[in-house]
């Protein structure tokens, strides 16, 4: 089971209080009528499904049950840093100095 | 090759069964082939099989990053079952079901092919509804399936609690008798020993880093860690590992790979007659010839390529056995793991051509590959040496992601995804 650390409550708690919710990063484009049929596609089904690091969705659905973003190692699923969603993809050289740091 | 017969035992029993000799050949990489298979698990050796057997393209070669059968072809539960709801997805799977049935003749090997019958269990309205629904489909594609009141259930499979009081109340359930299982390493081995008579080679140890292209975008070969292969034709059938490679043709793929775990009790003596799903609880069981209870959980809820997984997803799977079948609260569980599994939108499989000229693709098989083994082989192997999807696996395409014509088993699918 993974320990996620929630950004809005602070604190690291058990996985099973989340729930993932997917790619992240994915702009829902504004106007959805006008896509093409392969423009939709590209949006509604096709993924980044990367092995390494993945920028993905959680939701802390039995805690304060808010959506937030993640950037995890799919080899080791290691956490690498969770952020409030809206926020731009991080440095992830620094999340990875602060991660360090934190494990010392 | 040495073909199996009583009469070889017999011979081989006089001599202390030093005759056998190797099964298949381990051969140094040619610098070219006709096709190159990347995968050596069930479906990438039994494309081989196929192509050398039915399309005379025996210039093929098999690669394969670790073992034969390493991948999921060795972690699955080996059920086998045909009973989908979709027209496509019944032709698909039956056609595999009915491969199955003469498969150790056809293949010289013992399979192991049991076709002890796939129970699903209904534990409400719903259930039964979604069941019944199942049956009428199925039958109307000629696919067996019949229901069960719960005493008929219970007469199958006496392990079964059917008590009104019971925490999961069987209310009914599906029965596919020509569903069952199969010994999923005697699958990887036989296709393996099979093609390999027929001059295909099988390449261990030798992992694509890169798929070679020319200036018009035609596939000319796949880069490995033993150097470069060419290739007319390149298959890729590499499961979890789907998207990546085809990264390297700069294909994006609509897959996510997901771990998938199942694990086995301690072996017993002979107590759990058939193969039992419940897709409302999640949990599916049935018992290996060499006794272990073989029992698959679900997938995890995140992307990953760790081949592991987490407990609570094997204890929830393990609660809902033991409220299912009390007499099992007691036993040990030996073992367990995981894989990983691509899954794609609609919980269909991808067997089809790609944009790339000379790149074809077989995945998405999700969290139930290997029930499909022969059929998959067989009608990718038409489709790579046709440059055409065989009738059975035309509407498996990637162009059905963009046209909407779905096929769209992730509501049909007997466990919950």
């Amino acid at each position: 089971m993974l320990l996620i650390h929630c950004p809005y409550c602070e604190e690291a708690r058990p996985e099973i209080e989340f729930r993932h919710a997917g790619e992240a990063h994915i702009a829902r484009p504004a106007d959805i009528a006008s896509l093409t049929d392969e423009e939709f596609s590209r949006f509604f089904f096709y993924r980044d499904n990367p092995k390494g690091i993945t920028f993905e969705r959680w939701r802390h659905l039995h805690g304060c049950a808010r959506f937030f973003n993640a950037a995890r190692d799919t080899v080791t699923d290691k956490f690498l840093v969770t952020y409030p969603a809206g926020e731009a993809k991080p440095d992830l050289v620094e999340a990875a100095n602060e991660n360090a740091k934190g494990a010392t | 090759m040495r073909r199996f017969s009583g009469f070889a035992v017999a011979r081989e029993a006089m001599r202390a069964h030093k005759g056998w000799g190797r099964q298949w050949d381990s051969p140094e990489p040619r610098s070219s082939y006709d096709v190159i298979i990347v995968g050596a698990g069930g479906h990438g050796l039994a494309t081989a099989y196929y192509l050398a057997k039915e399309h005379g393209i025996t210039n093929v070669a098999v690669l394969e990053k670790g073992w034969l059968g390493g991948g999921n072809t060795g972690r699955n539960t080996t059920i086998i079952r045909s009973n989908y709801l979709y027209d496509e997805s019944a032709g698909l799977y039956d056609h595999a079901v009915k491969l199955w049935e003469g498969l150790s003749q056809d293949l010289n090997y013992n399979v192991m092919y049991s076709p002890r019958g796939v129970m699903m269990l209904a534990h409400n309205v719903h259930d039964e509804q979604v069941l019944k629904r199942h049956i009428h489909a199925n039958r109307l594609n000629g696919v067996d399936n019949e229901w069960l009141t719960p005493e008929q259930a219970g007469e199958y499979c006496p392990p079964l609690n059917i008590s009104k009081g019971a925490r999961y109340p069987v209310t009914g359930a599906a029965l596919q008798r020509r569903g069952g299982t199969a010994r999923h390493d005697a699958v990887a081995w036989g296709y393996a020993r099979a093609a390999s008579a027929r001059g295909v080679h099988v390449i261990e140890n030798c992992a694509v880093t890169g798929i070679r292209r020319s200036g018009n975008g035609q596939v000319t070969g796949v880069e490995t860690t033993r150097g470069f292969i060419g290739a007319k034709k390149v298959g890729v059938v590499a499961a979890g590992h789907t998207s990546v490679l085809m990264e390297m043709a700069d294909v994006r793929m609509p897959l996510e790979s997901f771990p998938l775990q199942a694990l086995v009790s301690e072996p017993v003596k002979p107590c759990f007659p058939c193969v039992v799903m419940s897709n409302s609880v999640h949990a599916y069981i049935s018992q290996s010839d060499k006794g272990e209870l073989v029992i698959g959980a679900g997938t995890d809820q995140y992307t990953s390529y760790s081949q592991t997984g987490g407990l609570h997803i094997l204890k929830d799977t393990l609660e809902a056995i033991c409220e299912m079948f009390p007499v099992f609260t007691r036993m040990k569980m030996l073992r367990s793991w995981g894989g990983i599994v691509d899954v794609t939108p609609d919980r269909s499989p991808i067997i089809a051509r790609t944009p790339v000229p000379g790149l074809y693709v077989n995945c998405g098989w999700g969290t139930g590959g290997f029930k499909a083994t022969p059929g998959s082989g067989h009608v990718f192997a038409h489709t790579i040496a046709n440059d055409n999807p065989h009738p059975i696996n035309e509407g498996f395409t990637l162009e059905r992601f963009t046209t909407g014509r779905l096929i769209d088993e992730a509501a049909a699918a007997a466990v919950a995804h």
